[in-house]
């Protein structure tokens, strides 16, 4: 029996470049950074003081306020996301739709940590009689989930899974599994993250993960640029709503791309330090998966986070997987306008190498001006303009600690 | 007196998403108001928080309207 094929029928977007999809690609395309200096919290005595925080978000056009102050942010912007997503696909339209066939799977690379860290404050302050009763719900990685199902009452699976940075490629590629084995016909499914706080910056800034360009926010992030310093935190989500095929093209819907493949992999190597062969096996798998040939892919949706290790070996594993075809690949990241959404980054790039295939166009790479060749990181990355170009077949990389990979494979309908 | 019912009519508003108008002396939490179970531990929360008093677990549970916790508050401050 063949596979049952899933197609992409709706996107939702809240991220540091905008907080629906359409605004967000515009300003992606234009070159647009959404880095600024850190707001939500004195961040002075933090060696990193550059994020992309999300702006002029308003929950409460998506859900009630009493409701919105239970939880913490990340699951406000899963929700958002997820709830655009819905509307964009037109399943509420669908009067005979099988709400016991349709399920959720969002997640978080590491979920409430400003809430965790604000009522550890609580409780020390004030005594354990200072701990709420929403903190558990309110922090739970798996309650963007919980609350989408409640929300559209939505009765498949529903569930998140957790991979550090790789936490939304995985989730959508498990969705995407769980319509093929016959499990849903329609998932919603992507990955938030909301943890600009002092505890989470304060802890990537121990391990000396990121930028500490101050002085320039929006040139923070510049990824295989020479002067590149490490990354910048971002928040947001994206999220995404798979069909079956059948089950979209019978209902009319509009189709942006197939999801053809879904792979994944190990380093087996380091907790932080990238190697290059498991990004590559999970390349591999991704196309063995989707029944394509490497030379068959035109874009790379990179990791390309703006570390100096992470962005030569992102570079050295598309080498070993693609081989000479690399050379013909445009290879972006639109971290460099966005940051770094954590669990979060898998959601949104989905997104945008969806969109790059449905639009034929690549996003720029911004602040790409001095390029690290002898560093290594000598292929196309589509370096401060935003380019015009045939793409049938687009894939989104996600590394994250642990020496966990994933990758997506969408393809042109 | 007044005051204190005032208090508590505000914060029950605040806590349970509802209109002020709609809080009456008489408002079960649960059955008027539409609070579930973590509502209610949070509501208690809060007037703790208001009166600058802590309220025992088997006290807070027979908080249930807001004549009882208005009983309550207003027994406990004129001690």
């Amino acid at each position: 029996m063949s596979k049952r094929r899933v197609v992409v029928t709706g996107l939702g977007h809240i991220s540091p470049v905008g907080n629906d999809v359409s605004s967000g690609w515009a300003n992606l395309l234009a070159g647009k950074s959404g880095i600024t200096n850190i707001t939500r919290f004195d961040a002075s005595d933090i060696a990193c003081q550059v994020a992309g925080e999300v702006k002029g978000f308003d929950i409460s056009q998506y859900i009630s306020p009493k409701d919105a102050r239970r939880m913490d942010v990340f699951i406000h912007y899963g929700i958002a996301a997820a709830l655009q997503a819905v509307a964009d696909s037109g399943l509420d339209d669908v009067a005979d739709l099988d709400k016991t066939r349709v399920g959720v799977n969002i997640g978080s690379g590491i979920g409430g940590l400003p809430l965790i860290e604000e009522t550890g404050v609580a409780r020390h302050e004030g005594g354990i009689r200072k701990i709420g009763p929403f903190f558990i719900p309110g922090s739970l990685i798996n309650m963007v989930a919980g609350h989408v199902s409640i929300l559209k009452g939505y009765q498949g699976p529903s569930y998140g899974i957790v991979s550090a940075c790789t936490t939304g490629a995985h989730c959508i590629g498990d969705a995407a599994r769980v319509i093929q084995y016959g499990d849903a016909d329609v998932m919603v499914a992507g990955g938030a993250e909301g943890t600009i706080s002092s505890l989470a910056v304060g802890g990537f800034a121990a391990m000396k993960a990121l930028s500490t360009r101050n002085d320039d926010p929006a040139t923070a992030s510049r990824p295989w640029d020479k002067g590149r310093d490490g990354f910048v935190m971002g928040e947001g989500a994206g999220v995404l709503v798979l069909e079956e095929y059948e089950h979209a093209v019978k209902r009319g819907a509009k189709i942006y791309a197939e999801l053809v493949g879904f792979g994944m992999s190990s380093d087996a190597h380091h907790i932080t330090a990238p190697s290059a062969e498991g990004p590559a096996r999970g390349v591999l798998n991704a196309l063995r998966d989707a029944g394509l040939n490497p030379d068959q892919v035109q874009y790379v949706n990179a990791h390309g986070t703006s570390t100096p290790l992470g962005d030569a070996n992102e570079t050295n594993a598309l080498k070993i997987a693609f081989g000479d075809h690399a050379k013909k690949l445009v290879v972006n990241s639109t971290k460099s306008m966005t940051g770094h959404l954590l669990g979060g980054a898998g959601g949104v790039e989905a997104i945008y190498s969806i969109l790059a295939v449905h639009n034929q166009v690549s996003p720029p790479t911004i602040n790409l001006h001095e390029q690290d060749i002898e560093g290594g990181c000598d292929l196309d990355y589509c370096a401060n303009t935003a380019r015009d170009m045939k793409i049938d077949v687009a894939i989104s990389n996600s590394f994250g600690f642990g020496g966990t990979n994933g990758t997506l494979v969408f393809k042109r309908v | 007196m007044e005051n204190i019912e005032a208090r508590v009519k505000k914060i029950v508003a605040e806590q349970l998403g509802v209109n002020e108008a709609e809080v009456k002396i008489d408002s079960s939490f649960v059955d008027d108001l539409g609070a579930d179970s973590l509502d209610t531990v949070e509501l208690v929360m809060a007037l703790e928080e208001e009166f600058e008093c802590e309220i025992p677990d088997e006290e807070a549970e027979k908080i249930t309207t807001v004549k009882q916790a208005v009983d309550y508050v207003t027994a406990h401050l004129n001690k």
